[in-house]
């Protein structure tokens, strides 16, 4: 048929996809399928081999979902495959430790009770995670996948952007997103710099099975080396994020299971009885990292390609998850208006969301873990103080509620009910 | 390009020819125009999705439509029309700003007729269109009345006619001339004639002289603590938008 708004078509869309992806974690395939679901074709590149990220098993990783990102979820319709392996999150217990006294009573309590909108956020595997987004992408027939490949180029012009990928072969997309993490190849290769610290803190992650049940309940101990948090899972088990030094850190992750846990119970406390290592224990050094710019030209970063944040509050993920939801939003009305997705003002639009939201929460959790991690009696005064003051007022409490569930802020139209 | 119906204020057009080079730098003289443009574009694509049954969350909605941009400088408005698959020709009485648009759609890998013309000339050539945009045009021709009647005569029966323009009042006063001439250099000084402006009654008084049916009417809201554009059902008070229709028959 020779239609000729066909041949416009035509000379303006020679690309191989509308938005290419590099890097297939969980932000990457969330971002893809929200992308799909405005009628995008997206394709996504990542290193690994798709059957080496469908591990079924369970590896001792799991994630805080907030409420936020569980509608995200939702919405995207893969939430059916994760809420029988999700734990809600009904409680929060903030205890400032004392070193060799164990935790004191619990300061600060946040109870989902206090809002109206449901429990502040869910605990998941990792790899229940993974499967539902790798079994969505594969059934999506807008996304195309592309997997154990390893980008080595990319270009920009006035229309698109071109990856070169190890094996030749090459992408081309109106718009580029990295989501391949801290150390994004994505990033480097569009020139953007990043501005980062360590804590010359490592964290400790593993899953622990307990005999008495946790009754829903998350605890974070402010211990003087750095923060343990210890997470409900399904069933009596809890994931543990126990932040230590450097020096601490590497001789808890060079001792055998046995001993690792004797370490471990002085500082867990007694309350969910006796307990034994479920999976594998992982260590990751704790630092922030924030790319100097969101975007470059057609280019946008999210997740931690953009912020590699401290854990303690469990906000990775979460803020990835916004990244993807915002930016969604963002090139979902491009779309719909004609604009040219990967265009600078549009660009702009997602990067003032979400820069000084970002900025200001890797800050925050910096400063709190600066708070907390340490031992000196005039900040330990000042944080029991403070952690008192925000406990006795209801206000300030729920606050602290709708903030752990990521429901404060400009919430992008994914993230609602 | 002498025509019997000629509208076009020759002191106008200098000014805008003057400009034409800036038309897509984001802080340049037409930054206010960038900033508005999303806005711009959310209402024109809404009416004409809703008039001619298009769903905007589809490739190429528009696909089929002919739509004429009248005054359409650098192509702001005729890129991403072509890009939701309409058929577009953009029609500027500044003879500079055809290569600035033609060079940059080519870039862009667009396809679009851009003509120096202007609608009168091109409404006694007899073509019509589905759509015909006319933004921020109004208020810098010289005859209103006679313009506007050859929008109505430039569209098919039935077709869609959407109109901004700024209104005349104390505040328009502040905004758009002390504001966005003066104090925020934005435009350049005497971009806008005050006179020249044109209230909501007004305008609708002159489309249904010119033999169109006005349907619709919003303003277009800033907000100068967010720095953006919204559109408001209410507060017409600055700049505002009209859809109007060609009746039939």
């Amino acid at each position: 048929m020779d239609n000729p708004a066909r041949r416009v078509l035509c000379r303006g869309m020679t690309h191989d996809t509308d938005i290419a992806i590099v890097g297939g974690g969980l932000n990457g395939p969330a971002l893809a399928l929200a992308l799909a679901h405005s009628g995008f074709r997206v394709t996504v590149i990542d290193a690994l081999p798709l059957d080496t990220r469908n591990d079924p098993g369970f590896d001792g990783r799991a994630y805080a979902l907030a409420l936020a990102s569980q509608r995200l979820l939702k919405n995207l319709g893969i939430w059916g495959a994760i809420a029988d392996h999700a734990q809600p999150m009904l409680e929060i217990k903030v205890t400032d430790g004392r070193a060799g006294e164990g935790p004191s009573p619990w300061m600060l309590h946040f109870d989902h009770a206090e809002i109206e909108e449901g429990p502040m956020g869910y605990m998941v595997e990792d790899r229940h995670l993974r499967r539902a987004f790798l079994d969505a992408l594969a059934e999506n027939d807008r996304i195309t996948q592309i997997a154990g490949e390893t980008v080595v180029a990319q270009s920009v012009d006035a229309r698109g952007a071109k990856v070169e990928l190890a094996s030749g072969k090459t992408v081309t997309a109106r718009l580029l997103i990295g989501s391949d993490g801290r150390r994004s190849g994505t990033a480097q290769r569009a020139g953007i710099t990043r501005t980062g610290w360590g804590y010359e803190q490592t964290g400790v992650v593993c899953a622990v099975t307990h005999d008495r049940p946790h009754g829903g309940i998350a605890h974070q101990f402010f211990m003087p080396h750095g923060p343990l948090a210890i997470l409900p899972l399904t069933g009596n088990r809890s994931s543990i994020v126990w932040s230590e030094t450097d020096d601490r850190a590497a001789e808890l992750t060079a001792m055998n299971d046995n001993d690792f846990l004797d370490a471990l119970r002085p500082a867990f406390g007694s309350f969910l009885g006796e307990i034994s290592l479920s999976g594998a224990r992982f260590s990751y050094p704790l630092n922030l990292t924030l790319a100097d710019s969101f975007i470059a030209d057609r280019v946008a970063l999210v997740g931690d390609a953009a912020h590699g944040m401290h854990p303690i509050a469990g906000q990775g993920l979460n803020a990835g998850l916004r990244d993807v939801a915002a930016l969604a939003q963002v090139l979902a009305d491009a779309r719909a208006r004609g604009e040219d997705i990967g265009s600078v003002p549009v660009m702009q639009r997602y990067q003032r969301w979400r820069r000084f939201d970002t900025a200001t929460l890797a800050v925050a959790t910096d400063t709190f873990n600066k708070l907390f991690s340490n031992n000196n009696p005039f900040l330990r005064g000042i944080r029991d103080i403070g952690m008192g003051v925000v406990n006795a007022i209801p206000a300030a409490r729920r606050s602290f509620i709708r903030e752990a569930a990521g429901l404060s802020g400009d919430l992008p139209r994914l993230m609602r009910c | 390009m002498q025509t019997e119906r000629n509208t076009v204020d020759p002191a106008e057009i200098a000014k805008f020819e003057a400009m034409a080079t800036e038309w897509w730098d984001l802080d340049g003289k037409f930054k206010p125009l960038h900033m508005l443009n999303p806005t711009r574009l959310d209402y024109i694509t809404r009416q004409i999705a809703a008039e001619f049954g298009r769903n905007l969350g589809t490739d190429m909605p528009f696909e089929g439509l002919r739509i004429l941009d009248i005054g359409c400088g650098g192509g702001l408005l005729c890129e991403p029309m072509a890009r939701l698959g309409a058929i577009v020709v953009g029609a500027d009485a500044a003879g500079g700003n055809i290569p600035v648009a033609q060079t940059h759609a080519e870039k862009s890998g667009l396809k679009i007729d851009y003509r120096h013309t202007t609608a009168e000339a091109m409404a006694d050539n007899g073509e019509q269109f589905d759509v015909v945009l006319n933004m921020e045009v109004v208020e810098h021709v010289a005859d209103p009345l006679t313009y506007l009647t050859a929008c109505h005569d430039l569209l098919k029966p039935n077709g869609m006619h959407i109109c901004s323009t700024i209104n005349r009042n104390p505040k328009s006063f502040g905004m758009a001339i002390i504001g966005a001439e003066w104090v925020m250099r934005w435009l350049p000084k005497g971009t806008h004639e005050w006179h020249k402006f044109i209230t909501p009654d007004e305008l609708f008084d002159l489309l249904r002289g010119a033999g169109l049916n006005p349907v619709d009417r919003k303003g277009f809201q800033f907000n100068p603590l967010a720095w953006t554009w919204r559109i408001s059902d209410r507060d017409l008070s600055v700049n505002y938008v009209t859809a109007s229709l060609r009746p039939a028959s």
